[in-house]
């Protein structure tokens, strides 16, 4: 079948539609689309609950509180995590988004970094009580050092190691390790018959990257030197990452299966069903409830040390986790957006909503509840006021997440699959993952 | 082979050619009388230019600045990378360029093996189905369910069956008929990509077995009649009297399976998520983790005008090939 030639007129048609196209297009290149009138804000809520729907739940009637309070009426949308950046992203390539936003806040500095969100200065601050009524840790990671903060705390989270006091006292253990040593050698007694010392989320390259920040910084390691340039492959930040591995590697206290986790409900689940003596977790309590585990049925550790700390280790054994809440640059109901973020900082809310997901509140006030005084939560407090480190506040930080995370993914492929996992291994890999961060300064 | 390509060419007819008339004139009479026509069209054509077009621009002039996250809310503003980005994604001694030359083999050895097998199912079970039997419908209606599931409820689905703990694989390759003891890893690791050809194949050989089978129809009885009599096989009939007939068939079926298969984003994405093993690492995938997920847009635009530079070379190139093989066999 031949195609009949008329290339000529076609072109001449393309021409025409092309220049339609333009004036068109000029026609819609104008400022965004008010998204929002003055007595609406569309809120994208991160998933902080057992699922989508229970966070739906859990928020729903404070948000018809605050539109009582105001008349405000806010569309909550509830973002899973793993949509949740690439939808932001979108957001602030277009202009068109969401009012109010939660954001990890390990994220802070990168998106600080496109503008795309209201700074928090002290004017701004003052609204919900000023500076000085936030944690200071929390307030650290929502933003570079020496820039106004691009979001603030809303919800403040750290590592702590849950462990199952029953499956402890069978294997003989009567308290919670407080060395990896320790950790390493329960871990061994309490593997045995289908049930193992620890589990991990090996495929979550989130879950990853946070433990080679909390291992490399007991090992004296950083992640990006003074100018900004990433040393991922550093003989500590190595050190760290193999050590992380080694658990399943060489120390078999990990089951080979958990390589493949990485929706962040497998390695609870493990726990939550005993098949598993150990975790390292933020806030789990609603997800072990969930999934069967009453308050009495597992203890909260602190995340064990090294015995002996090498030099320039940090006696950090946390993270600052946390989400932040953000006010959408392109909003056009700032006063309704900050009224918003006030409400959801005041004491009342701050207390409620912790309280259910299991997390800190981020303002000194709210402590006064007796909720928060319970072991678990005195020790992710403790934790959080002493030996927890933000994540490095700079840009690429979410690339390194990525990027290590999934470099350690496929070595717990490798570990997994009984492939040798050797400091040479480790270090390609983190080079690897380190050459392909943009040089600092782009 | 039956006569193609001898359309009355009603055209010369219509407007004989006017003998030394300048091109330009030729061809605004040509736009006047055909003016509705031209005029209906126009809409589809802006749509066409908004959707396909405009973006394909977008990404071209993208691949020339240094788009990052410091510059997406003004990314008209992105400074100028000049070739850089491609200079990133070419340089096979660097760790990006060497990652994505390993993922384009790692995508071509994927294409060839999932196109062919695809094509081999679908024309078996074609030229299987062409005979009526009893329940010959009930068959075909069951072959073309995979290519009607939802991608992401069919690959989700394949992504439990594959787990190594409960899934279903496992359960029946180790526990019911004990062919190995060691549970095998198939989302992680070499098996990734065996995986992976398996969700790929199961779902799109019903398209080419829809594709081969509407070809089939059009084959007429008679000659395989006329083959039979002549004393010829089975075999003789399908090499002599099938496979000539379904070369158009065969053309285009195996041109959009290489580009579907190329290009597949949806089924590594929910297999594996954001980030494949080494193994099964596709292109497009890759491509995806390198831009979105590091915020480096410009380099992420480069090696996606790079796949569609190779794609559009294959397919200009094939494209010449078969037709002019079909013009020889005419």
């Amino acid at each position: 079948m031949r195609r009949p030639r008329s290339r000529a007129p076609r072109l001449c048609v393309t021409a025409a539609s092309t220049a339609l196209l333009l004036a068109g297009m000029t026609a819609c290149g104008g400022p965004a689309d008010s998204t929002s009138s003055p007595t609406t804000l569309t809120y994208w809520a991160s998933n902080q609950g057992t699922s989508l729907d229970n966070d739906k739940q859990v928020l729903q009637p404070e948000l018809d509180r605050f539109q009582q309070e105001t008349g405000i009426k806010v569309n909550l949308e509830v973002v899973p995590w793993s949509d949740l950046l690439n939808r932001i992203l979108a957001a602030a390539t277009s202009g068109q988004g969401p009012d109010v936003l939660n954001i990890g806040n390990t994220w802070s500095a990168s998106l600080q970094a496109t503008g795309a969100l209201l700074p928090m200065d002290d004017a701004v601050l003052d609204q919900f009580g000023g500076r000085d009524r936030f944690l200071q840790a929390p307030l650290a990671a929502a933003g570079a050092a020496g820039k106004p903060p691009t979001a603030v705390p809303l919800y403040s989270l750290g590592y702590g190691l849950y462990y199952n006091p029953k499956m402890f006292a069978a294997a003989g253990i009567s308290a919670p390790p407080t060395t990896w040593d320790e950790l390493v050698a329960d871990g061994r007694k309490l593997t045995h018959d289908g049930q193992w010392g620890l589990a991990v989320e090996g495929a979550s390259t989130a879950e990853n990257a946070h433990h080679a920040f909390i291992l490399g910084q007991q090992q004296g390691g950083s992640l990006f030197d003074a100018n900004g340039a990433a040393t991922f492959d550093s003989p500590q930040q190595t050190a760290a990452v193999k050590q992380y591995i080694d658990l399943m590697a060489s120390d078999k206290i990990v089951n080979p299966s958990n390589a493949e986790y990485g929706n962040g409900t497998e390695a609870v689940k493990d726990f939550a069903t005993r098949k598993a003596a150990m975790l390292m977790w933020q806030a789990a309590k609603t997800s072990l409830t969930a999934n069967g585990m009453g308050s009495g049925d597992y203890g909260v550790a602190p995340i064990p040390f090294p015995a002996n700390a090498p030099t320039g280790g940090k006696h950090v054994n946390s993270m600052v986790a946390g989400i932040n809440l953000a006010i959408f640059g392109g909003t056009r109901n700032k006063d309704g957006a900050l009224k918003f973020v006030k409400f959801m900082t005041n004491k009342t809310e701050q207390t409620t909503l912790n309280k259910t997901y299991g997390s800190l509140p981020p303002v000194k006030d709210a402590y006064d509840d007796p909720a928060f005084s319970t072991p678990e939560i005195k020790t992710f407090q403790q934790v959080l006021a002493t030996t927890a480190a933000p994540l490095p506040q700079v840009p690429q930080e979410s690339q390194f997440e990525t990027l290590v995370g999934a470099a350690m993914k496929d070595l717990f492929a490798d570990a997994a699959s009984g492939r040798p996992v050797t400091t040479e291994s480790v270090k390609a890999k983190l080079t690897q993952a380190q050459q392909q961060m943009p040089a600092p300064g782009h | 082979m039956v006569a193609v390509g001898h359309r009355p060419e009603h055209r010369h007819a219509a407007a004989p050619p006017a003998p030394r008339r300048p091109r330009g004139g030729r061809l605004l009479a040509g736009l006047r009388r055909n003016r509705l026509a031209y005029l209906l069209l126009l809409p589809a054509l802006a749509l066409e230019l908004l959707i396909h077009l405009v973006p394909m621009v977008t990404g071209i002039a993208v691949s020339f600045t240094q788009l990052t996250q410091f510059f997406i809310r003004r990314w008209s503003q992105a400074p100028d990378a000049g070739f850089d980005n491609y200079r990133v994604a070419l340089d096979v001694n660097a760790p990006a360029g060497r990652a994505l030359l390993h993922s384009f083999w790692v995508t071509c050895q994927f294409t060839v093996l999932a196109v062919g097998l695809s094509w081999l199912l679908g024309v078996s079970a074609a030229i299987l189905m062409q005979d009526s039997f009893r329940g010959r419908g009930l068959l075909r209606t069951l072959f073309l369910v995979p290519y009607a599931l939802p991608v992401y409820t069919a690959v989700i689905a394949w992504s439990f069956m594959f787990q190594r703990d409960n899934g279903l694989v496992n359960h029946v390759l180790v526990d019911q008929l004990h062919l190995t003891t060691d549970r095998p890893f198939w989302l992680l690791g070499g098996n990734s990509f065996a995986a992976l050809l398996t969700v790929v194949v199961w779902r799109s050989w019903p398209f080419a077995f829809l594709a081969l089978m509407a070809g089939l129809q059009n084959i007429p009885g008679e000659l395989y009649e006329a083959a039979a009599l002549d004393g010829a096989g089975v075999w003789q009939q399908i090499r002599r009297i099938t496979m000539p007939s379904l070369r158009p068939v065969n053309q285009v079926l195996v041109l959009v399976l290489f580009l579907w298969t190329f290009n597949d984003f949806n089924t590594p994405y929910v297999l594996f998520g954001s980030s494949a093993p080494p193994d099964a690492d596709l292109i497009s995938i890759h491509i995806y983790q390198s831009s979105f997920v590091t915020w480096n847009f410009g380099v992420g635009s480069a090696m996606s005008v790079l796949l569609l530079a190779f794609l559009l070379l294959v397919t200009a190139g094939y494209l010449v090939l078969t037709s002019r093989r079909r013009t020889a066999h005419d």
